[in-house]
C-alpha cells in the first residue's frame, strides 16, 4: 500500500469535505491505513485512480483456479525467506493427462489424482489438479478428454494446448470452472490472449528467456488480460532456482514489477520431475506439472510443501485436554503428551492402533515436542501435575497412575510426589506403546 | 525490449573454504577435498557457486540400530567398517567417508578409545578419500576417544566431530594438536552456532579448520526449523558476521527414523524408494538452505543427491 504523502499527491487538493473527511490529506491518512475508500471522494480522476491501484497491487499477483472447495489460490507473496514472515500460498500439483491416452491410461491417471490423498498432523495432504495436453493435435479429441476429466474430478484444471481453438472447443464442450489456459507464447499470443479474456480464464504465459517474457506478458496485459501465471521454461534445476528466485525477488523487493506474478513450472518429459517439484516447493514455485506422481514420492514431496509452509511463528498444535481413545472408561489407563500435532498425532495413532482403550491428557507445551518442551520448561512434573488436576483425568481412570514418555524418565519421581498417583515409564518411541499397553 | 535486472545482492562476507584430507606431499595417504568458498545464497551462479557440495558416506562400527532399509546395497559388509567405507567409495562414489565409532558407547559394546582408534586406521587404508570421525555421543568417553584418534591418524587431517557447547575443549585440543578440522555442533539455532564458534576461536581453533553443524532435522521432524535456521546463518554470514562463515555440514540420516519415511502401507508406495526419498528430500532442503557437507545414510539417496547437485550447478 503506498504512503499518505503517495496518495495525497494525486487528490483533488479541493478540501471539499464530500469523503467525510475534513481534508484531503486526512482522507489520504485514513485511505493509507485501508479505512476509507477512493471511491468516497467524488472528484479523483479516472487517471489517478489507475495510478493509486497500480501502486497499491500485491507486488504478485493473486490467481485463483477453480471453484468450490478444489479451489486454489496462488501467488500474492511477500517474502524471500520463510523466516521473514511466511510463504502464504503453497506450491501446487497437477498430473497431466495426454489426449492421446487410450482408456486405461486415462481412467489410471484419474484414480491416481483421486487416491494420492494422505492424512498427516491433521491435515490432509492431496493431489490439486489435473492437466490435459493436446497431443493429437484434434481439437474435437482435446475437447472430450476435456469434458471427461472434468466430468469425473472437481480439481482445478490446466487446459494444456498452443491452439487457441482447441481450448474454445474444450470451453465449450463442458461447464470449466476457471481453469488455467496453458500456454500463450510468443507465435500464438494474440489468439491465446483473446480466448483467456473472453472466457475469463487465466492465462499462462511462457517464454525461453525472462527479456522475452516479460515483453511478452507486458503485451499480453495491454490486450487486457490479467490474470497471468509465468512459465519461465528452466532448462534444468540451476535454471528453476535462478529464474524463479529473479522473478520473485524482482517482484517483492520492486526493482522490477514487469513480472510480478506466480509461477508454473512443466516438468513434463523431464528426467528429473521430482527434483524439480521438490526444487519449486522451496524456492517459488506456484503450479508444478506433472506426468505422474508415485504415492512414494508424493508422499515426502507433500510433507515437505508442509514443513515449508508451515507459520514459522506456530507450530501447528492440537487443543490441550483430555482425549478419550477406544471408549475407554474408569479401569483405563491415563497416558499423557504434548499439544505438538506432530507428537499428539504419532502417539494417538499408535494407542488406536493397539485396540486398548485409554485416556490421553494433552498437556500445553506451546506446540512443542516432548524433550524440546522439557528443555525449555514447557513441560515440568508441576505442569504434567496441574494438567492431571484440571482435566479431570484422575476421577476419569481410577487406576492411580500415569504412563509417561520414556523420555521423561527423569521426571517421574516428582511428578508422582505432585499427583500423588503410580507414574509408570514408557518406551522412548511410542511405536513402543501398544505393546506395553497390552501387558499393562 | 524490457530488460529485467538480475537482482544480484551485494554481500559483503564470504563463507570460509576448510580443507579436508592430506596428499602424500603433506605427509598424508589421500586425495584433498575443499569445502565452502559461497559467495552467495546457494546455487544462485550470479552471486558465485564456491566449492562443489559433498557427499559423505556413513559409516556405524556397531551397525545394530541401522535402518535395515537404508542400507540394503551393503550387504555383509555393515559387519566391517573398513569394507563397508570402501563399498561406499569404489562402488557408489561417496566424496567422504563418515565414521561413527558407535561401538564406545560405555551402555552398549564400549569398545576402548585404542580399538576405535584402529577402526579408524582401518578405515583410512581402505579408502582414499578423507574421513569424518564421530564417537557414540557420550561425553567423557567421547573425549578420550577423540583424542586416541588424532594421535593414531595424525598427519591425515580427519574431521573430528564434534565440539559441544558443555564439551569442547579436549576435543579442539585433540584436534588443534594434529592439525585436524573440526565440526562445531549446535542446536537448531542461529545463536547458539555462533556461540560455538566464538568458545572455538577464544580457545584458540582457527577458523579454516572449523566446519558447522547447525543440527538438521529430518523431514516431517522439524525440517521447517532447520531450513530457517541454516538460511539465518547464512544470510548472516555472507552479510558479514565473521563468527558463521564456517562451511555446513548437515547430517541427514535420521531421516530415517520418521515413521512415515519406512513404514509399510500399500497406499503410500514401496517402502524403500519413499525411504530414499525422504532422505533426499532432507538432503535437498539442507542444500537448498546453505549445507556444504552432506551425511548420507542410503546409496540411493546419495545418487539422487549428486544429480541434484550436478544440476543445481549447472553442470559444474
Ligand atoms: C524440531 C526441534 C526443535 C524445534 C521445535 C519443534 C517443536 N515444535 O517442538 C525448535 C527449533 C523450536 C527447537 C528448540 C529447542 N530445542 Co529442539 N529439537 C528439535 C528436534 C530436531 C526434533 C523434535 C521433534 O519434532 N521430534 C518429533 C516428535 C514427534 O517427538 P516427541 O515429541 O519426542 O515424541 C516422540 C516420543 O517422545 C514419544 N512420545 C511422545 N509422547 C509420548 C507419550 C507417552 C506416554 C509415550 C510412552 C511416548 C511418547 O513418541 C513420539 C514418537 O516416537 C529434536 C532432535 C531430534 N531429532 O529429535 C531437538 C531437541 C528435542 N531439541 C533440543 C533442545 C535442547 C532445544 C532447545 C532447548 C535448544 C535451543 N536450540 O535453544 C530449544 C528450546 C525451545 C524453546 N522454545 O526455547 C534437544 C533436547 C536435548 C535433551 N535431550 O534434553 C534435542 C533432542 C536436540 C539434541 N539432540 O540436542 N527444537
Ligand atoms: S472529497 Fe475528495 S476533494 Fe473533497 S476533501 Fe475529500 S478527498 Fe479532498
Amino acid at each position: 500500500m503506498p504512503t499518505a504523502i503517495e496518495i495525497f499527491k494525486y487528490l483533488p487538493k479541493k478540501n471539499c469535505g464530500k469523503c467525510n473527511f475534513p481534508t484531503c490529506l486526512a482522507f489520504a491518512m485514513q485511505l493509507a491505513n485501508s479505512k476509507a475508500k477512493l471511491a468516497d471522494c467524488p472528484f479523483v480522476t479516472d487517471e489517478a485512480k489507475a495510478k493509486l491501484e497500480a501502486s497499491s497491487a500485491p507486488p504478485i499477483r493473486l490467481v485463483s483456479i477453480g471453484a468450490g472447495d478444489a479451489k486454489i489460490e496462488i501467488g500474492d507473496e511477500t517474502e524471500l525467506y520463510r523466516h521473514d514472515k511466511k510463504f502464504f500460498h503453497q506450491t501446487r500439483y497437477a498430473i497431466v493427462i495426454s489426449d492421446n491416452a487410450d482408456e486405461k491410461e486415462a481412467a489410471a491417471k484419474l484414480k491416481r489424482a483421486a487416491d494420492l490423498r494422505f492424512e498427516r498432523v491433521g491435515q490432509m495432504l492431496a493431489m490439486d489438479m489435473l492437466g490435459v495436453r493436446n497431443d493429437s493435435g484434434d481439437k474435437a479429441k482435446f475437447a472430450a478428454m476435456v469434458a471427461r476429466v472434468a466430468g469425473e474430478s472437481a480439481l482445478p484444471l490446466v487446459l494444456m494446448s498452443d491452439d487457441a481453438e482447441a481450448i474454445r472447443a474444450a470451453a465449450s464442450a463442458a461447464k470449466l470452472s476457471r481453469p488455467l489456459i496453458y500456454a500463450a507464447s510468443e507465435s500464438n499470443w494474440q489468439t491465446m490472449a483473446s480466448a483467456a479474456k473472453e472466457l475469463k480464464f487465466p492465462l499462462a504465459v511462457k517464454h525461453s528467456e525472462l527479456n522475452g517474457l516479460a515483453d511478452l506478458v507486458e503485451k499480453i496485459r495491454a490486450s487486457g488480460v490479467e490474470d497471468i501465471v509465468l512459465d519461465l521454461c528452466p532448462s534444468g534445476l540451476q535454471q528453476l532456482v535462478e529464474r524463479n528466485t529473479i522473478v520473485r525477488k524482482n517482484a517483492v523487493k520492486k526493482t522490477f514489477r514487469g513480472l510480478g506474478y506466480p509461477i508454473v513450472t512443466n516438468a513434463c518429459g523431464s528426467g528429473q520431475a521430482v527434483l524439480m517439484a521438490l526444487v519449486s516447493t522451496m524456492k517459488y514455485g506456484g503450479i508444478v506439472l506433472l506426468d505422474d506422481l508415485d504415492p512414494a514420492h508424493a508422499i515426502p514431496l507433500f510433507v515437505l510443501r508442509q514443513n515449508i509452509y508451515t507459520d514459522p511463528q506456530v507450530p501447528i498444535q492440537v487443543k490441550a485436554g483430555l482425549y478419550p481413545i477406544n471408549n475407554p472408561g474408569e479401569d483405563s489407563p491415563v497416558l499423557f503428551t504434548t499439544n505438538f500435532s506432530l507428537t499428539y498425532f504419532t502417539v494417538a495413532a499408535d494407542i488406536e492402533k493397539s485396540r486398548v482403550p485409554a485416556w490421553l491428557l494433552v498437556v500445553d507445551t506451546e506446540g512443542l515436542s516432548v524433550m524440546t518442551a522439557f528443555s525449555a520448561g514447557k513441560m515440568t512434573a508441576e505442569s504434567v501435575a496441574e494438567a492431571l488436576r484440571s482435566s479431570g483425568a484422575l476421577e476419569k481412570s481410577r487406576r492411580e497412575m500415569v504412563i509417561i514418555p520414556g523420555m521423561l524418565s527423569r521426571m517421574s519421581g516428582k511428578l508422582q510426589e505432585l499427583a500423588g498417583v503410580k507414574v509408570v515409564v514408557g518406551p522412548r518411541e511410542s511405536s513402543g506403546i501398544a505393546k506395553m499397553l497390552r501387558s499393562l | 525490449m524490457v530488460e529485467v535486472p538480475i537482482p544480484k545482492e551485494k554481500w559483503s562476507g564470504k563463507i570460509g573454504a576448510v580443507k579436508l584430507g592430506a596428499s602424500p606431499a603433506e605427509g598424508g595417504s589421500r586425495q584433498t577435498v575443499e569445502v565452502g568458498g559461497e559467495a552467495g545464497m546457494p546455487f544462485l551462479s550470479y552471486e558465485g557457486l564456491g566449492k562443489r557440495q559433498l557427499l559423505a558416506g556413513e559409516v556405524i562400527d556397531d551397525p545394530s540400530q541401522l535402518t535395515e532399509l537404508a542400507a540394503r546395497a551393503f550387504g555383509d559388509a555393515v559387519k566391517d567398517p573398513a569394507a563397508w567405507a570402501k563399498r561406499w567409495v569404489d562402488g557408489f562414489h561417496a566424496d567422504l567417508v563418515c565414521l561413527k565409532l558407535r561401538s564406545t558407547n560405555p551402555e552398549g559394546m564400549n569398545a576402548s578409545p585404542e580399538e576405535a582408534a584402529k577402526t579408524v586406521i582401518a578405515v583410512l587404508k581402505a579408502v582414499s578419500v578423507p574421513i569424518i570421525v564421530y564417537g557414540c555421543g557420550q561425553e567423557e568417553k567421547d573425549a578420550k576417544v577423540m583424542e586416541a584418534v588424532s594421535n593414531a591418524c595424525a598427519k591425515e587431517r580427519v574431521l573430528l566431530g564434534q565440539a559441544e557447547e558443555t564439551a569442547y575443549k579436549t576435543i579442539s585440543a585433540a584436534a588443534m594438536s594434529n592439525h585436524h578440522a573440526l565440526v562445531a555442533f549446535s542446536n537448531l539455532d542461529i545463536n547458539l552456532a555462533k556461540q560455538m564458534n566464538i568458545l572455538l576461536a577464544d580457545f584458540g581453533v582457527k577458523f579454516d579448520n572449523v566446519v558447522m553443524d547447525p543440527l538438521m532435522a529430518g523431514l516431517g521432524m522439524g525440517l521447517e526449523y532447520s531450513y530457517s535456521v541454516n538460511e539465518r546463518i547464512r544470510i548472516a554470514a555472507l552479510m558479514g558476521d565473521r563468527m558463521l562463515q564456517a562451511p555446513m555440514l548437515c547430517d541427514i540420516t535420521s531421516s530415517w527414523e520418521a515413521r512415515e519415511a519406512t513404514e509399510e502401507n500399500a497406499q503410500w508406495g514401496e517402502a524403500e524408494e519413499r525411504g530414499t526419498w525422504w532422505e533426499a528430500t532432507t538432503g535437498l532442503a539442507a542444500l537448498m538452505s546453505g549445507a556444504d557437507v552432506l551425511v548420507v545414510r542410503s546409496p540411493r539417496s546419495m545418487n539422487v543427491l549428486r544429480e541434484a547437485i550436478d544440476d543445481l550447478r549447472g553442470g559444474q
